[in-house]
């Protein structure tokens, strides 16, 4: 249909595309803000931990509906939804391991819950759980380093002897006593925060720290000799190789033995 | 307009105060037991159902998810677990028998909220608004679910007031009344009805859901209306009202088939001439016009549903 060039050829149509930038502009307004809300969200503080079998942080924000059925089925109270001021994303489920640690129930109850699966279901054995990992963040402080006995993080340990073990070294300040070193081994951590909690001190010298933080992945650039060895299973070269003995000759002084 | 800023003062005088008010108050005790099954558990040690509103778990063997908030995780394309996609499936069959967005009249903890900013506005005069228009809440929704699948993160569930409300009263996470004060000042004196009837996705999801529910209101007796405007001047979604109402010149039906409406029976209470009833949408019959007080009134027994 042709009209009359200074005249909408379908007036209809020219409301609806008004309607329509008008709407799409205010919804994209609207998905802007959201997005900055979404990437704010991302940012968990480092003492908030995750409940058992929560997957990766950004995945599990994919996947948690902050419906707290983790929370009501957790029967020690250890987990908690962050409210605004807490610092994790709002509504997501999270604990204080110094506050009240995961007492890594057998039947894992706060996973069977989770109705989307952000808590992942294939978790069904407490001690491969990854809440996060323990280090030891004030070497300065720790009771055992200094020399003294104390042992409370290694006691408490529900992974006594694999995640955390007493490394015993030489007291150099003595000179004639043991420092028995608690050393932990995040491969068998599961973050569950006994030793955050039970630390002694009135700042506790151990924490656990999230995944994404204690545990860096190696560089995939370093080639380790000794692991490339035993790779191939053998020597990566036949024999050491012979080289040349380069030196500029000697020059002859005067008056020298020929 | 005086009528319209003493809206219930004529029913009930003509029909009693228990007819004028009925689904206002069926509604709040509908609110009221739908927050309380909730609340027994932390507050009496008595567990009906767990969770929020979001996604709970009722008696130990009824899930529930809302839908929209699992169309969020699918726009992240995470693959949830069985129990949730159980749960949003229920709550969709049940929606679309008792008519979509009644889950905005009578569930969502959030309406009395909203009721009570229009309760106001009708009581202080306050007539002006900014025009927004209801299919607003559509692109709303939709930039909800583009922003979650773009950033992975299940975004509404950040701002969500019904949520934020809910969690606020079942978990005790004050700042969650935050959002819904923000909808009370919102609609108290920016615009009339602003946050359900022009903004809110969640409503706008259950009134996709009710384009095809089966629960409506039917201006049966619209023969006998006299134009008085009372409903128009409660309802929280009036432009629903006038198809079916003034469909005598164009023969439509008298059935309110717009899916904006709430089915909050606002209009059934409201109107001194007993022209709504609330009906099932194949319902196209109309009452005779007999004077009001000798019409052979059909028994609601549909009306007091919920859920």
């Amino acid at each position: 249909m042709s009209t009359a060039p200074d005249k909408p050829a379908n007036p209809q149509r020219r409301k609806a595309l008004q309607d329509m930038a008008r709407f799409g502009g205010g919804a994209a307004a609207c998905g802007v803000m959201l997005a900055a809300f979404a990437e704010q969200s991302r940012a968990r503080p480092a003492d908030a931990l995750r409940p058992p079998g929560a997957l990766p942080e950004a995945e599990f924000l994919s996947a948690c509906i902050r419906c707290g059925l983790c929370v009501r089925d957790c029967p020690y109270d250890t987990l908690k939804l962050a409210d605004w001021s807490d610092g994790p994303a709002l509504g997501t489920p999270y604990f204080h391991a110094r506050t009240v640690p995961c007492e890594m129930c057998d039947d894992i109850p706060c996973v069977k819950a989770c109705p989307t699966g952000a808590l992942d279901h294939s978790l069904v054995e407490i001690n491969k759980a990854k809440m996060g990992v323990a280090v030891i963040t004030s070497r300065e402080t720790c009771l055992n380093l200094q020399g003294l006995r104390c042992d409370v993080c290694y006691r408490v340990c529900p992974v006594i002897d694999k995640a955390i073990t007493l490394e015993r070294t030489h007291n150099t300040r003595t000179t004639k006593h043991a420092i028995f070193e608690p050393l932990v081994h995040p491969e068998h951590c599961t973050g569950c925060g006994k030793c955050e909690k039970s630390c002694v001190l009135s700042e506790a010298a151990i924490k656990v720290l999230p995944v994404e933080i204690a545990l860096v992945k190696q560089d995939a650039h370093y080639r380790r000799g000794w692991v490339e060895k035993d790779k191939a299973g053998g020597a990566l070269v036949d024999a050491p190789v012979k080289l040349e003995i380069r030196r500029p000759e000697l020059p002859k002084l005067p008056g020298a033995p020929q | 307009m005086s009528a319209n800023l003493t809206p219930y003062v004529e029913a009930r005088q003509t029909k009693g105060v228990w007819l004028a008010s009925r689904f206002a108050i069926l509604r709040r005790a509908s609110q009221l037991f739908f927050l309380a099954l909730f609340l027994t558990g932390p507050l009496l040690g008595v567990w009906i159902a767990k969770g929020t509103i979001a996604s709970s778990m009722t008696l130990g063997v009824l899930p529930l998810t809302d839908p929209f908030v699992m169309l969020q995780v699918l726009a992240t394309r995470h693959w949830p677990e069985m129990l949730s996609l159980v749960g949003a499936v229920i709550v969709l069959v049940t929606y679309l028998l008792a008519g979509g967005r009644s889950y905005c009249a009578w569930v969502c903890p959030l309406n009395p909220v909203a009721d009570f900013a229009a309760f106001l506005r009708r009581r202080f005069n306050i007539t002006q608004s900014a025009k927004l228009r209801p299919e607003f809440r559509n692109w709303i929704a939709a930039a909800a679910l583009i922003v979650s699948a773009i950033t992975g993160v299940v975004v509404w569930e950040l701002v969500n007031p019904i949520t934020a409300l809910h969690r606020a009263l079942v978990f005790g996470l004050w700042f969650g009344l935050v959002p819904a004060l923000a909808v009370f000042v919102f609609d108290l004196f920016v615009a009339r009805h602003g946050w359900c009837g022009h903004l809110c996705p969640v409503g706008a999801c259950y009134g996709t859901i009710g384009k095809v529910g089966v629960l409506k209101v039917s201006a049966a007796a619209r023969s006998r209306c006299d134009d008085c405007m009372d409903c128009f001047a409660v309802c929280p979604e009036p432009h629903v009202i006038a198809p079916a109402l003034r469909g005598e010149r164009t023969g439509a039906s008298p059935v309110i088939l717009n899916a904006d409406c709430t089915l909050c029976g606002a209009c059934i209470d409201v109107c001194p001439e007993k022209v709504f009833r609330f009906t099932h949408r194949f319902d196209h019959g109309l009452e005779d016009t007999v004077p009001v007080g000798m019409s052979p009134q059909a028994p609601a027994t549909t009306a007091a549903k919920a859920a």
